[in-house]
């Protein structure tokens, strides 16, 4: 973007002890590297194949997120959100969601709660994935990245059949989720979890005593308890280093109090214990989706075709004044709107007249429901959020992903700013490569999962 | 739930606040961000959007009143928090707000926490908000050649750049597509 290159440093212009006068090098690696997660520009000063000075340029995915926050209704933010961190989206959605719902001191039903669990559980896990098995894959370790992208999509059709898209989910609202779970939901999971053990076993076996790996993964990329705070890292960054910070246990929100999980630590910060901490990060997920599947209250998900009109029936009955037999069915409705009706409302999604989209049986059969209907989607009805600030954050992918909202009262946000947690990486990244080698930027890069969407916005 | 305690600080003493907060034992600044208050609806009026008021005329509901003083345009707002490093625990966060105007008057940071040189940067970019006892300042997400600064709200959602759409400047079409007013008005 600016095309001034950084001056080079005095230090490395002085002559060094043995009388020589070391030459140094600017060395452009990006915006668009093959070995660079998205797009992003390193300026790198550099004497021989030693890293001196590296600045980092951001900003190339910059689409506006907390601009156009402002001019839309609440619930259409949630789309938008599904582009920040696009590797866990549904993290992001339940975060926003969450943050709108402090505002607005509504409390989602329990099995609601569950559901979102599971679903950031899920998104936890395809991050992990994709983290590990794309720095494997730029460390020649090509076999372990098929063998981890094939469990991503493994999970990507669990995503699927949950919110009906696999990346641009948009699955919670105000109050609640989009959907109950589809039938089955827990037996496929389990039985993906199955092949996602396997695939994490035989990756372990290929890689963490693989001696070409741990060569350039072993003390390369170093940092600090005391520097990783000082520059705000969180999540498996932070962890790694050895303080065992997760907001998932230091503010328990939705039902993690309930939950017994662990808190995966390291112990020197190098990329080698980033990669374990994600690894062991990914199992524990996976026993937090199944005992929320132990736990998760009873719901209705799955009926009968013989409890099912469809829902121009509905709208039939309804105009003729024939409501005493609607109460006996349920809406069969469109596939995207799948999981909206009677029967998840109050379960899943809060019962709520003034924040929620009523049942579809509600909207097709009486007058009432319609107009509760069109209340929440006419252009600056919908929902409104008392004025007043606040932050609310969750667990993302990458650490302590913050919501922080203020409202002046009206249908849509006054301000939305979302805290990125790999931006925060991002300004460190100077303190992780300069001394170390140019090869060296290729594990460290990996390991910061850098998704430029959360760090761009 | 995260519940930061709110204090509210002159902005000239905002960096002794930080610092006094640095030495009590807050070692992480989570955030720095800050908010655009120019557009804040009047205090007491009545909200255009309240439904019994477009159908009544009438309304319960008045403005909340603005945050802050009139004569600031911008929060600027420092969250920090207390992170023990041996158990992971979050021992309090607080969150600081200093109330300023479009001038250089807040102090940088980057003197007690390095992250705030990037976070600076951002407050700078989107909202042209200067600091103090900093060398320079460069945007973050944006580029050198980027005029006005987008998160004010007298910044048009629709306004293009020299170096992005047509030379004229003449505003994109509506990026929104809800953006768009209602034909039926109430009045």
């Amino acid at each position: 973007m600016t095309n001034t290159a950084p001056e080079i440093s005095k230090e490395s212009a002085k002559p060094a002890a043995d009388g020589r006068r070391h030459q140094t090098y600017l060395l452009n690696m990006g915006p668009a590297h093959p070995a660079m997660h998205g797009i992003i520009r390193l300026v790198l000063e550099i004497e021989g194949e030693k890293i001196v000075n590296t600045e980092t340029e951001i900003g190339y995915l910059h689409r506006a997120f907390e601009k156009h926050a402002e001019v839309e209704p609440w619930n259409n933010v949630v789309p938008w959100t599904d582009r920040l961190n696009y590797v866990s989206p549904l993290i992001n959605n339940v975060g926003y969601a969450m943050a709108v719902e402090k505002l607005c001191g509504i409390e989602v039903p329990e099995r609601g709660q569950y559901i979102r669990v599971i679903a950031s559980e899920i998104s936890r896990i395809t991050d992990h994935l994709t983290c590990v098995g794309a720095s494997a894959m730029e460390l020649g370790a090509f076999t372990v990245f098929l063998y981890l992208i094939k469990s991503r999509e493994y999970l990507y059709q669990l995503i699927d059949q949950l919110t009906g898209a696999r990346i641009t989910t948009a699955y919670t609202r105000v109050g609640g989720v989009k959907g109950d779970l589809p039938p089955d939901f827990k037996d496929k999971c389990l039985a993906v979890f199955k092949k996602i053990r396997e695939d994490i076993r035989d990756s372990d076996r290929l890689l963490t005593k693989n001696r070409i790996f741990v060569d350039r993964m072993e003390g390369t990329g170093i940092i600090s308890k005391e520097d990783a705070l000082a520059y705000s890292i969180t999540g498996p960054f932070l962890r790694s280093t050895g303080v065992p910070y997760d907001v998932r246990k230091a503010h328990p929100y939705l039902i993690y109090d309930r939950l017994n999980f662990e808190v995966p630590v390291g112990t020197t910060g190098d990329n080698f214990d980033r990669y374990l901490v994600r690894l062991a990060e990914i199992e524990q997920s996976m026993r937090i989706i199944e005992q929320c599947f132990e736990q998760i209250p009873e719901g209705k998900h799955s009926l009968e075709p013989s409890e099912m009109e469809n829902a121009f029936e509905f709208q039939d009955q309804g105009k003729h004044g024939d409501t005493a037999l609607l109460y006996k069915y349920r809406a069969k409705v469109d596939q995207t709107l799948e999981g909206m009706g009677r029967s998840s409302d109050g379960t899943a999604r809060a019962h709520d007249r003034g924040h929620v989209m009523p049942p579809k049986e509600e909207t097709y059969g009486n007058i009432e429901g319609l107009m509760d209907h069109f209340q929440m989607v006419m252009w600056s009805w919908g929902v409104k959020v008392p004025a007043g600030e606040g932050y609310f954050a969750v667990e993302g992918g990458n650490g302590e992903l913050g919501f922080h909202i203020v409202s002046s009262g009206d249908c849509k946000a006054y301000r939305v700013r979302c805290r990125p947690p790999c931006l925060y990486i991002m300004a460190a990244l100077p303190k992780l490569l300069n001394g170390g080698w140019v090869a060296d930027i290729i594990p460290t890069f990996g390991s910061v999962n850098m998704i430029g969407g959360e760090l761009d916005r | 739930m995260i519940a930061p305690e709110k204090r509210r600080v002159e902005p000239k003493k905002a960096f002794e606040a930080l610092k006094a907060l640095k030495d009590e034992g807050y070692n992480v600044l989570v955030d720095m961000t800050a908010v655009d208050y120019s557009a804040w609806p009047e205090a007491g009026s009545a909200d255009p959007y309240d439904k019994t008021y477009r159908m009544t005329g009438e309304t319960k509901e008045l403005r909340a009143p603005r945050p802050i003083p009139a004569e600031a345009r911008f929060d600027v707002v420092y969250q920090v928090m207390k992170i023990d490093l041996q158990t992971g625990e979050d021992k309090g966060r607080v969150e600081l707000h200093a109330a300023v105007g479009e001038e250089p008057v807040l102090r940088s940071a980057m003197s007690l926490w390095p992250i705030a040189d990037w976070l600076e940067r951002e407050v700078w970019d989107m909202f042209g908000v200067k600091f103090t006892d900093r060398p320079d300042i460069k945007r973050l997400l944006l580029y050198e050649e980027f005029q006005g600064h987008p998160l004010r709200k007298d910044y048009p959602i629709n306004k293009r750049q020299p170096l992005i759409g047509p030379a004229s400047g003449e505003p994109a079409g509506n990026p929104s597509f809800n953006h768009s007013e209602p034909t039926v008005k109430y009045d």
